[in-house]
């Protein structure tokens, strides 16, 4: 489903990744993962659309993205959560969520500003679309709470329920279990089977060994900026390369 | 919403019912100019406490406004509402294709061009006598006419422009707490999040750019016709500044703070004559002051001060925790 | 004066302005580049040392070279205090809160001057007289020289600084990496705090000797801040070479359409260049290109 081919990506004089290529699999989980400096942010926010890649493609179904900004990837179906969770926190949390509805809401400025009729109806679609999503990640008692004051566990979940508001093909997540604890970590792994039960492509950075070998179907291992294995969750645990990246050769 | 249609119903009963508390005169005068402050504070708000774009030019536009329908109509006959509607389209027209590469850029490089821009429009009024009249002004304006009544006196024009501040509070409202709001306020939260969610983010902000760049023309067009002579001094940064004054005063984000702060701004320095000249000072002042103290605005203050009346109110022997 | 007299008389003019500018956008580029705050109240400082430098010399009869030095640090403590006071407190400095804050604290200075110094527009007596000079056919003041010399005696100053001293390399390490800075054991915070002195001496410098040309008063700073921060935006925020180019740039620019198109319109020139860099090269024209992120 998402074909990444070839990325390079080079900052002044750093080459952050080198000629990586992996394919994330319709209806897969899809890990990536690596010790730190490895890269997997840059790929991530390459993919993401936030940075520019320096050469390489990528193509998601049979269009190719390559450089796409990230507001007409959310239009074809990819969309993204961040290690830090960018909450709006200035709204509640319903609101966070039904801004995730934008792309599925059409009412304009003039039909917003003179509350037509069908503005209306469509605020009450949204409105009730946030709450069943609310509902699904598991946080529908925080509907009206100011979202900055969600504990960091729920912040995510609120980040997640936002994203999935979009209905994408293929949901990235950046770290989903940084700053959890063991018990919200299962419960994430819980979410994100159940959120690819349901037809959703998913692509996860993560750090969090535990929760990438017990989820992903398909683990990359990234290093230094090139791709160093790639495998299943088993493959991966016994591929010396990886374990000498990760504790060190000899 | 419901509570929103309370709050505005509340909102047009005060302004309509002002003028009978005033008994005309002098104060009925300022009220006038109540409005049109609020018509530009409310504009800048969107642009400013919704999406969180910086402007110090609204001025520009706000002269724009009032040189364009000034001259058309004092010096080459125009219907002053035909005037109206072609100034407005074409300060549209301009901030809309203004908008786009100004809007860029962030922080304080969007502050300094948006100061530019204001500078540049300013000094071309002062320049271009010609047309404009330069510094000694453009005299001769007349005032609006419908219906057969010509809105030559304060009591006819406070009902004018106060019925426009209106419409344009309630469309403002409405926008606030609509899609297209929520989208302002992600992009001021986190345009990367915004965006990532599929928030066009540079057409909205361009839009509503535009939108608030149109809300002051029009502002500027009803000015001239109130005042029926008009000169570049009224337009320079000092107002855009007061503007930016009366909308932190109020409250960023907050549609009725901005009514709040524009009353007050215009209302205040009438009272205290005596400081005329200290007002830079104090704008000043204010402008630290609230941004250190009060980010909210007198509606966040206000907001507090309701929640301390709260908490005294049950028993008053009571424990505060 | 045929033509290319003329013209030599703009270039020259437009030079000395230039410098005036360039030392202005240096002291935007120091404070930028160790704090990534754009100081705002920049030419205020500027205008108040002009005006300190008035009021020393004809309140209180001070010798000018000592008016000059008490101006200038005057005017650096009250950058100083700007900082201590408007931006240091900052609970939470989203970049929309420093941008009005420090639009905010440069209104409270100007009006500060105005109750203090009222409206009127002062003069400074030239430094060394007011002899014009003939050069290539043009007049120059002997003003001017000043402003050459000590324009470029300060610019040497900043580069050695900068380049040589301890002081000045913990700006520039603050300058690419704050934390890091914070890290290896520099004092983030009085960094801060030294690069507003400078920044606010320079100003008071530039403000100072560009007294005797054009009249000082208290609200001539927004104009000077502008046009200053336009060139540090043309140096692409250079404390060096870049931004005295782009000062020497705008005021010949400024300096040409003023001679040759109109002298009233002469402001908007710097403006309009202001927003065509911003639009079409936001990092200068005279930086180091660096590779682009999104």
């Amino acid at each position: 489903m998402l074909e990444v081919r070839d990325i390079t990506c080079v900052f002044g004089g750093l080459v952050a990744l080198d000629r990586v290529s992996f394919t994330a699999q319709r209806g897969e989980i899809t890990g990536v993962i690596g010790p730190n400096g490895a890269g997997k942010t840059t790929l991530f926010n390459i993919v993401s659309g936030i940075y520019q890649r320096t050469a390489g493609s990528i193509v998601f179904g049979d269009l190719d993205v390559s450089g796409l900004p990230p507001e007409r990837l959310a239009r074809h179906g990819l969309v993204r959560t961040f290690q830090n969770i960018e909450l709006f926190g200035q709204m509640t949390v319903l609101e966070n969520v039904m801004v995730g509805l934008h792309t599925k809401s059409t009412s304009g400025l003039l039909a917003c500003a003179l509350r037509l009729p069908w503005q209306r109806r469509e605020e009450k679609k949204i409105r009730s679309r946030a709450r069943e999503l609310l509902d699904y990640v598991g946080i529908p008692d925080l509907a009206d709470q100011s979202a900055a004051s969600l504990p960091f566990g729920q912040g995510r979940l609120l980040e997640i329920a936002r994203a999935l508001a979009l209905e994408p093909q293929l949901l990235s997540m950046d770290e989903p279990a940084a700053g959890l604890n063991s018990r919200e970590t299962w419960q994430l792994g819980e979410l994100i089977r159940r959120i690819r039960q349901d037809g959703v492509t998913v692509l996860l950075v993560e750090h969090d060994m535990e929760l990438v070998m017990d989820v992903c179907d398909r683990i990359i291992v990234l290093n230094l900026g090139q791709k160093l294995a790639e495998g299943t969750p088993r493959q991966i645990q016994e591929n010396r390369a990886v374990i000498a990246a990760y504790l060190g050769e000899g | 919403m419901r509570r929103e249609w309370f709050k505005f119903a509340l909102y047009a009963l005060i302004v309509l019912l002002a003028p009978l508390c005033v008994n005309g005169g002098y104060l009925l005068n300022v009220l006038v100019f109540v409005g049109i402050n609020t018509l530009l504070a409310v504009g800048l708000n969107l642009l400013l406490g919704f999406a969180g774009q910086i402007s110090l030019g609204q001025a520009a536009f706000y002269g724009l406004g009032a040189y364009g329908s000034g001259v058309l109509t004092a010096s080459y006959g125009w219907n002053p509402w035909l005037a109206l509607v072609a100034a407005a389209l074409t300060v549209g027209v301009l901030a809309f294709a203004i908008g786009f590469p100004i809007l860029k850029l962030k922080g304080h490089y969007l502050a300094m061009a948006t100061l530019g821009f204001g500078i540049i429009v300013f000094i071309v009024f002062n320049e271009y006598v010609d047309i404009t009249g330069g510094p000694s002004g453009l005299p001769g304006i007349p005032n609006l006419t419908a219906a057969g009544m010509t809105f030559d006196s304060d009591l006819k024009n406070f009902y004018l422009i106060w019925a426009v501040v209106l419409t344009v509070v309630l469309l403002a409202i409405n926008l606030v707490h609509s899609r297209i709001g929520r989208a302002l306020r992600a992009i001021h939260d986190s345009e990367v999040a915004a965006r990532v969610l599929g928030v066009n983010a540079r057409l909205l902000k361009v839009q509503i750019f535009t939108c608030s760049a149109v809300i002051s023309c029009i502002a500027g067009s009803l000015y001239a016709h109130t005042v029926t002579f008009i000169s570049p001094a009224s337009f320079g940064f000092h107002f855009s500044i007061e503007l930016l004054t009366m909308v932190i005063i109020g409250g960023l984000g907050s549609i009725y703070g901005s009514c709040l702060g524009a009353a007050l701004l215009t209302l205040l320095p009438e009272m205290l004559r005596t400081f005329q000249d200290y007002d830079i000072v104090v704008y000043g002042f204010l402008l630290v002051a609230m941004t250190m103290f009060l980010p909210g605005g007198l509606v966040q203050g206000g907001g507090l001060l309701l929640s301390q009346l709260k908490r005294l109110w049950p028993g008053r022997g009571g424990n505060n925790a | 004066m045929d033509f290319s007299q003329q013209l030599t008389q703009y270039l020259l003019s437009g030079l000395a302005t230039g410098a005036i500018y360039a030392l202005i956008g240096i002291g935007f580029a120091i404070i930028y580049n160790s704090t990534g705050i754009i100081n705002f109240a920049q030419g205020e400082l500027v205008m108040i040392g002009g005006m300190l430098g008035v009021y020393l010399l004809e309140r209180w009869q001070v010798p000018l070279f000592l008016a000059v030095l008490l101006a200038i640090v005057g005017t650096a403590c009250v950058g100083v205090l700007f900082e201590r006071l408007a931006i240091r407190p900052l609970r939470q400095p989203t970049p929309l809160s420093l941008v009005i804050i420090t639009i905010g604290g440069s209104i409270l200075l100007r009006g500060i001057a105005m109750l203090l110094w009222g409206k009127d527009t002062h003069a400074l007596p030239s430094f060394s007289g007011d002899a014009p000079l003939a050069v290539a056919g043009a007049t120059l003041l002997p003003q001017h020289l000043w402003i050459f010399a000590l324009t470029i005696l300060l610019i040497t100053a900043t580069k050695l600084f900068f380049q040589y001293t301890i002081t000045g390399k913990a700006l520039r390490a603050c300058a690419v990496n704050r934390r890091a800075a914070g890290l290896v054991g520099i004092d983030v915070r009085r960094m801060v705090l030294f690069s507003f002195f400078i920044s606010a001496a320079i100003g008071a410098l530039a403000g100072i000797i560009i007294a005797p040309l054009t009249m000082t008063s208290y609200d001539v700073g927004i104009m000077l801040g502008l046009k200053g921060f336009c060139a540090a935006i043309i140096g692409g925020m250079s404390s060096g070479i870049g931004t005295v180019l782009g000062g020497i740039l705008l005021g010949i620019l400024e300096s040409l359409g003023a001679g040759l198109i109109s002298s009233g319109y002469k402001d908007a020139i710097a403006f309009i260049i202001l927003l065509l860099i911003l639009f079409l090269r936001p990092q200068g024209l005279f930086s180091r290109g660096e590779s682009e992120r999104v």
